[in-house]
């Protein structure tokens, strides 16, 4: 058959628009999603006094509203401080904090804040960074490395003591027996596996008590509502209570029960982890009985940890984000205060 | 049409055979009752969860049997919902709210099929652009926070109304397949997909218009992700431009590859594509409801399970497979 000509290429004309499109298209998409270090995405946030602090923060994205919370918290920190931060969003993309990182040696910052997307592939780079001579300090997860000096510290909240408080608190809410349903993070995710086990060790002393169902919701609304409707289908009348790993997955979940002509938080009590403030108003509403905060407020710490550094101190290596348990009797108050 | 009868039969075996294993493992499956005055069945669930894809593999279907694709519509979703949640928050009528997510989506459609048309850009390449950026502009609509809508606007009622006890969401999506259905059918718009997707050269010397059929189908795909958008939307009562319609693009193909079209064009069935479709969801709400020994399934094993009924409905339909293992039996006979 004679398909000489594509079907993409058709006359002159048509053909040099088409490439002067193609390469528009991606001239834009290149700068926007692909340059870590582009114009539109990395800013000083501080002015041009010669001896103000240098520091490099590589964040995972704005996948969230946690995390945007996060960002903020170390840019208004450094602002506060008159540090000068330089600020890089990775977009998704280990590859993109790894060129943000090396562009922050070739800078030479006094300092890199980095959120790690992954655990593993850290070793070369923070190698790079150690022989520099810049501290490294970790916000809100781990690496894997094989020396640990290679970074300085790591400043992150406790997933499993999450899941901890949230087990306490449910076994005592429930007077020590009752039938749970937990709603699971991302699979394979470390919030998500730390949670889930944090909140076993925390019902195993409760014989009376018992997880009877347990999917993912994926962290998202849509997903815990979808999963609660199946349960609350295959155990009719059996759930007295809801362990979502986070906040979203909860607010899912408390519509669905509502579509089962149940009342969320009294005929089935619903506990979840992260503090934000949907969750709150729920909790003003009734509808959510507690949620354990998960900080994402780590600026100052990380710039505490960050002028430690810079002046020589040792540093531990984990420095622990206290969490605080939130329920229906203190989040009238305290809702205007949340910051995320 | 004995043809696409036997594409139908696979797809269709599979769903009853997945019906089948819950009667026995969870009996509750078929339980049907009423609740907040519509019907509660799990049964129910499978098609109110399933109809933003459902939505998607109806127009992914026409986009596909044109010789095309579309990997932005899950993107595209998410601008629907982001969309409608802003002009919402004015104030302003929930139709207003819907009619300016759907022109918005429409548009997003037209130039997915304009870059296609016009520019001759692939359209794998022409809708990946937009997959990725219109996730950023629905972020960027909604400065990437979750944006709630207020529990008594009639814009929920998208999601979470009902009418005769079913669903908002399942009749939307039952609504669109039969209007759909009819345009292809009763108008010449099936022909002509199918004419440019089974053979471009042939239909241009036919005197089709080339172009314009491929426009209509990828205007067609960008207003139907927008209804799927609007019902995830309103089902939830919230935008979520992170998660609304994450990977839904590929669920909506996979729904066309089961119900019998194939990705290089030409002869399409949206009977087939539906059967997919809820095919899809029975799996997940399936593996959401099983017990096996007082336990529910490990949630690692979820997308493994997926997959791998995925993979036996794709070997029962290929033909070439068939052929061969009745080859083999003869053989052994």
């Amino acid at each position: 058959m004679p398909r000489v000509a594509s079907t993409f290429t058709c006359g002159p004309s048509r053909g040099v628009f088409a490439s002067v499109l193609i390469v528009s298209c991606a001239v834009v998409a290149a700068c926007v999603f692909a340059l870590p270090g582009c114009s539109k995405k990395s800013s000083s946030d501080s002015g041009s006094d010669p001896k103000a602090l240098i520091v490099g923060f590589s964040q995972i994205g704005a996948e969230s509203s946690w995390r945007t919370a996060e960002t903020k918290s170390i840019r208004d920190e450094a602002k506060k401080r008159g540090i000068d931060l330089r600020f890089s969003d990775a977009q998704q993309k280990q590859e993109n904090q790894i060129k943000a990182i090396n562009s922050f040696i070739a800078q030479k910052v006094d300092a890199i804040i980095l959120a790690p997307i992954v655990e593993t592939g850290w070793e070369p780079v923070l190698k790079q960074a150690f022989a520099a001579g810049i501290p490294v300090i970790l916000v809100d997860r781990g690496v894997k490395v094989s020396d640990d000096s290679l970074y300085t510290s790591l400043i992150a909240s406790d997933f499993v003591a999450e899941g901890r408080m949230a087990a306490e608190w449910l076994a005592n809410a429930l007077g020590g027996t009752g039938n749970i349903v937990e709603l699971q993070g991302t699979p394979g995710s470390a919030p998500a596996i730390d949670r889930k086990k944090g909140f076993e060790e925390g019902i195993a002393p409760h014989e009376g008590i018992r997880i009877i169902r347990s999917q993912t919701g994926e962290f998202t609304r849509a997903k815990g509502k979808e999963v609660m409707e199946a349960f609350l289908k295959s155990a009719p009348g059996q759930i007295n209570a809801v362990y979502a790993h986070n906040d979203d997955m909860a607010l899912g979940a408390i519509q669905a029960i509502e579509d089962a002509g149940l009342k969320p938080g009294k005929d089935i009590l619903i506990v979840s982890i992260d503090g934000v403030r949907g969750a709150f108003e729920a909790m003003v509403a009734g509808k959510l009985n507690c949620t354990v905060e998960c900080n994402p407020l780590l600026g100052p710490a990380a710039f505490d940890a960050v002028a430690k550094a810079v002046a020589g101190e040792t540093l531990p290596k984990n420095i622990v984000v206290q969490d605080r348990v939130f329920d229906q009797s203190t989040a009238a108050e305290v809702i205007d205060s949340r910051e995320y | 049409m004995p043809d696409s009868m036997s594409r139908l039969v696979w797809p269709l075996a599979a769903l009853a055979l997945l019906l089948a294993f819950n009667a026995v493992v969870s009996p509750s499956f078929f339980h049907l009752h009423f609740a907040e005055g519509r019907l509660a069945s799990p049964l129910i669930d499978v098609l109110n969860q399933g109809a933003p894809v459902l939505l998607l593999a109806l127009g992914m279907t026409l986009v596909i049997a044109a010789g095309g694709i579309d990997l932005s519509v899950g993107a595209v979703m998410a601008i629907a919902g982001a969309v409608a949640a802003r002009v919402l928050e004015t104030d302003a009528s929930a139709a207003a709210a819907v009619a300016a997510a759907l022109a918005v989506c429409l548009a997003a459609g037209l130039w997915n099929g304009l870059l296609i048309t016009f520019a001759g850009v692939p359209p794998i390449v022409a809708t990946l652009i937009l997959m990725v950026a219109g996730r950023g502009i629905a972020q960027l609509i909604t400065d990437g926070q979750i944006i709630t809508v207020e529990p008594g606007s009639a814009f929920l009622a998208i999601g979470r109304g009902a009418l005769l006890g079913l669903p908002a969401p399942v009749l939307i999506a039952l609504a669109a397949a039969g209007a759909l259905s009819a345009a292809v059918r009763l108008t010449s718009l099936g022909l002509f997909i199918e004419s440019v997707g089974g053979n471009e050269e042939a239909s241009r010397h036919a005197g089709l218009d080339v172009r314009s059929t491929r426009l209509a189908a990828y205007a067609i795909m960008g207003l139907l992700a927008g209804l799927a958008g609007l019902v995830d939307a309103a089902d939830i009562a919230a935008a979520d431009a992170n998660n609304s319609g994450l990977y839904l693009e590929l669920d909506a193909i996979l729904a066309v590859v089961i119900g019998g079209t194939a990705l290089t064009g030409g002869r399409f069935s949206l009977l087939g594509s539906l059967a997919g479709a809820i095919l899809i969801q029975s799996l997940s709400t399936t593996i959401l409801m099983a017990q096996f020994g007082g336990r529910s399934v490990p949630v690692e094993l979820n997308l493994v399970i997926k997959a791998a009924v995925v993979l036996i409905v794709c070997l029962l339909q290929s033909s070439e497979l068939r052929r061969l293992l009745l080859r083999t039996r003869r053989a052994v006979a």
